[in-house]
């Protein structure tokens, strides 16, 4: 049995126009130790995904149908109580931005402390002494004067190791990382991605990893599922779906970035372009491919029918009708 | 010749400290940089390197302490009154963020407007037709000159910027981050205009960014920032393919990457944490967290150096990676 489970997941937000579906008919399984991530534009539902497994839905959007399972229990069903005893102990999340998220007027160490009060019921001096060994964990050096410290006192990597040793205070299950370096410095990141690589890879943690960049996905992630307007585009091993992308979206994303290559010396043609914008949410749910208006092989069947997914040869399913074999 | 030359140029600021201490940090330390017409400078560097402050001093946005910066021959750093604004409608910024660099009270044309106002420049009656033809230039629409900033998108935003900091005609752009807000679509989108109005106008950039992707497509000359100082120098080419500081070299393996041919190469690691800037150590700022340092290092400072022809560096013991 798989660790988490989405099943046929739809979430609805409620607008003055009705409800629109941020994400409309998502499936997708994770494994114990292994690293999922999310890659697409801003408005495209990967937050929210995580949001809907953490069960802090903003009060406009509910789950309209399909169902969440993790450890063979339904999120979508449990009561409150329960989902409070998951949420942080089973399951935790590290945010974007470590500056916002961290409390300006207690230490980093009464913040982790907290955690291991409330979830754990430990006594403060056994969470505080707790507390230097997760900091210590997240490889913040001199982690027993660090711990008196207060969130302005560090730097943003810092401060993001802070919200790293919060999330594992409780040894959950599954962590979700929320775009966890996009504030930071790209040898702070390269750092913060090792620490993750090491921790899940010594703990058998489960990692969900969001982010808009392909070239974290291809160091951190087994599996990747290409959100465009709250729909899977594309999902499937990293490896597949990198060498041989198959929906014109995941061949935009991986093309209109500027990627370091091998030889630099190489003529420099001008990048791809996606042309256009992500579609307002007003326009999400219709029956046609939400991408039409962006793609370069557009054709009237895009317009007419929303293209399920089809299994390619790589292994990967990507939603394109020209992916359909006969 | 070079349209733009900088010369030992340094930015002070002075941090107050309590008890009425205070200290200088030197955000901008000696750095001297050419710039020829026509082509692309990338100053990159981690935040707080001082990228963005020695262009800004470069663009008389932010004073300097010491040095020299000409425009064409001229000092910049010393002009004042009529022939400073003159000047300024040579060099013109555009912003990282186009959410906060756009006034949201004026129509987009008033803003695109705004800097031929300002600086008097073309003569008035010729105006609004530069603003029509600059919102063509960048991919607008005429009719959206009506339009308040709230109403265009993040990537429009920055085409809005774009104009306005074409107005004037100038021969050098500041480009600050100038695609770091932007969703990576847009962004592809925005760094291609930039490269055609580049390719039409034949403008100069001096182009400040942390994505060594972008740097890496849109420059002909990099300088490598740390600490304020500049710690390595050359042309695209040598400077990707063979970086002779640790630094750089750090900074380029830290950089994820789709292309197989780069990943599981051997990898330079940046460990640690940047030295105090108010306190700086008496050797090279970056020995502490060097995997080459040795005590030479922590007592003398490197001076930059051409290593090569075109290619200088600021390191004791430069070279290839090959650990």
């Amino acid at each position: 049995m798989s660790l988490l489970s989405v099943e046929n997941l739809r979430i609805e937000l409620a607008l003055r126009a009705g409800p629109a579906p941020v994400i409309d008919d998502l499936s997708f399984t994770l494994e114990a130790g292994r690293t999922l991530s999310f890659v697409g534009e801003s408005g495209c539902g990967k937050s929210m995904t995580a949001l809907a497994i953490m069960g802090l839905l903003p009060d406009v959007g509910r789950v309209a149908a399909g169902s969440i399972t993790f450890d063979g229990a339904d999120l979508t069903t449990l009561p409150d109580a329960r989902l409070r005893q998951i949420r942080g102990n089973e399951i935790s999340m590290i945010f974007q931005e470590p500056m916002t998220s961290l409390n300006p007027v207690y230490t980093v160490g009464e913040q982790i402390a907290e955690v291991l009060r409330r979830h754990r019921g430990m006594t403060g001096r056994d969470a505080t002494a707790r507390a230097v060994e997760l900091l210590d964990a997240v490889r913040i050096p001199n982690a027993r004067s660090r711990v008196t410290a207060y969130p302005h006192e560090m730097s943003g990597g810092q401060r993001q190791r802070v919200m790293i040793a919060m999330a594992l205070a409780c040894a959950p299950r599954l962590i979700i990382a929320d775009e966890p370096t996009t504030a930071l410095d790209v040898t702070v990141q390269a750092q913060i991605f090792e620490l993750l690589r090491d921790l899940a890879h010594d703990t058998g943690t489960a990692l969900i990893l969001i982010t808009h960049d392909m070239g974290a996905v291809a160091e951190m992630a087994d599996d990747v599922v290409v959100m465009y307007a709250g729909r899977a585009a594309e999902a499937g091993p990293v490896e597949a779906i990198l060498d041989d992308p198959r929906h014109p979206y995941t061949r935009g994303l991986i093309a209109c970035v500027p990627h370091l290559t091998a030889d630099p010396e190489a003529a420099r043609g001008d990048l791809t372009e996606i042309p256009g914008i992500v579609p307002p949410l007003a326009s999400l749910g219709a029956s046609a491919c939400l991408f039409a208006s962006r793609c370069a092989h557009v054709h009237d069947r895009c317009h007419g029918a929303r293209p399920p997914a089809f299994d390619c040869p790589a292994g990967q399913r990507a939603a394109c009708w020209l992916e359909e074999r006969a | 010749m070079s349209l733009l030359e900088i010369e030992n140029l340094s930015v002070r600021f002075r941090i107050k400290g309590g008890w009425g201490r205070s200290a200088w940090l030197h955000a901008v330390d000696d750095v001297s940089l050419s710039l020829p017409r026509g082509k692309t400078l990338a100053l990159v560097g981690e935040s707080g390197s001082g990228k963005t402050t020695a262009a800004l001093a470069a663009a008389r946005l932010v004073p300097a302490s010491e040095g020299a910066v000409r425009l064409d021959g001229t000092d910049l750093l010393t002009l004042e009154g009529e022939t400073l604004r003159r000047a300024r409608a040579r060099v013109q910024v555009i912003f990282q963020d186009p959410y906060s660099s756009l006034n949201p009270r004026l129509r987009a044309g008033a803003i695109v407007r705004e800097p031929m106002d300002a600086l008097n420049t073309p003569p008035k009656a010729e105006r609004a037709d530069r603003v029509a033809e600059l919102f063509a230039q960048v991919g607008l629409r005429p009719e959206q000159q009506a339009l308040f900033p709230h109403q265009f998108s993040g990537g429009q935003r920055q085409r809005i910027g774009i104009a306005r900091a074409l107005a004037t005609r100038p021969e050098l752009i500041v480009c600050d981050e100038a695609v770091s807000a932007l969703d990576v679509a847009v962004q592809a989108q925005i760094l291609n205009l930039l490269r055609r109005l580049q390719a039409e106008l034949g403008l100069t950039f001096l182009f400040i960014s942390h994505d060594l992707g972008v740097v890496q497509h849109m420059s002909d000359r990099v300088a490598v920032m740390y600490m304020g100082r500049i710690v390595e120098e050359a042309d695209r080419g040598p400077l990707f393919s063979a970086p002779l500081h640790p630094y750089t070299q750090a900074l380029l393996a830290a950089v994820p990457s789709i292309d197989r041919r780069r990943r599981g190469r051997s990898a330079v690691k940046a460990t640690g944490e940047t030295p105090d800037p108010l306190n700086p150590p008496p050797g090279c700022m970056f020995a502490s967290r060097c995997p080459r340092a040795e005590a030479l290092c922590r007592e003398t400072r490197p001076a930059l150096e051409e290593k090569s022809p075109g290619h200088r560096a600021a390191c004791h013991f430069p070279g290839p990676s090959g650990d």
